[in-house]
């Protein structure tokens, strides 16, 4: 039960809430929904350029996979796994009450995106250093701009998670009211879904 | 709170199918299938995919409203990428 929220907003319009807990739980969980929807289109343009560019130029696509570092991939994608877990944890914890778990496994969830993007930074640099860039061809330039735009989501659920972090430190969340946790937890899970596409279509068959 | 997820155990063991799901991923990339390569690579990662949406995500216990919402832009990306290769694939 969101009484603090509730009682703000009736505060701020002057009326009573007229939203009980459960109906404000699942108008958040069609909203984030909503908002992943118009991430997969966002993502889904570029997963159009690959498909059509991967169809017209299959030499090129074979032969600059094979330049990116697939082990280094695949411990990213394990990374990103853990991460998920942790959050899925985190959510199951919290539901029972447990505050203090709940902060430790998004800790634990940052310290894996942190690891993500290192391990992320470690590659570009490489790939800079033998003079690979977006500009390069076709392949790097969606290479680039594909692992780019999930990269900024992944630094954009670090600070998501981060802020739920704070707000669980200063006692917001408890085993009745945690929904921003379940809504943060859904967006850093699709985070984790496209990485699982991403992985093989650059990685392993390029 | 009366809908459980799948519990700890559960998730750990989403979590061990994903592990093995992505060495089983790379180890097949590493063995010439020549076409068969992408398909068996988009075959594991909807897999995964599917394991992340219904555990993680708990769409499993989901409403119908939201499993309309989850499939809606699926729906959408099949189709713009149906329609562009449709043009650009008969040029």
């Amino acid at each position: 039960m969101s009484g603090e929220v509730t009682h703000k907003e009736a505060a701020m319009t002057g009326h009573e809430p007229h939203m009980d807990p459960a109906t404000a739980r699942e108008a958040a969980t069609l909203g984030i929904w909503t908002f992943l929807a118009t991430e997969v289109l966002l993502f889904g343009g570029l997963f159009t350029a690959y498909v059509i560019f991967r169809i017209k130029y299959p030499r090129m696509f074979y032969e600059d996979h094979l330049m990116l570092d697939r082990v280094l991939g695949a411990v990213n994608t394990i990374v990103l796994i853990g991460s998920s877990l942790t959050v899925a944890l985190g959510i199951s914890a919290i539901r029972k009450g447990k505050v203090r778990l709940l902060r430790m496994y998004l800790s634990f969830t940052i310290l894996l995106a942190a690891t993500f993007l290192g391990i992320k930074y470690l590659e570009y640099t490489e790939k800079f250093s033998h003079g690979l860039s977006p500009g390069t061809d076709i392949f790097f330039s969606l290479y680039f701009m594909l692992t780019g735009l999930h990269g900024i989501h992944v630094l954009a659920g670090m600070v998501v998670l981060g802020a739920v972090l704070y707000l669980a430190g200063k006692g917001k969340y408890s085993e009745s009211y945690h929904t921003p946790v379940e809504i943060s937890g859904l967006y850093w899970h699709f985070v984790d879904l496209v990485w699982i596409y991403l992985f093989p279509l650059l990685y392993l068959v390029g | 709170m009366k809908e459980h997820g799948p519990g700890n155990v559960g998730y750990i063991a989403v979590w061990a199918a994903l592990v093995v799901l992505t060495a089983a991923t790379v180890a097949v990339s590493y063995v010439h299938l020549g076409m068969m390569n992408i398909v068996v690579a988009l075959l594991i990662a909807s897999v995964k995919a599917s394991l992340v949406a219904l555990f993680f995500m708990h769409l499993r216990r989901e409403s119908r409203l939201v499993w309309g919402f989850a499939l809606t832009p699926v729906f959408f990306l099949v189709l713009i990428i149906a329609g562009t290769l449709s043009d650009t694939l008969f040029r």
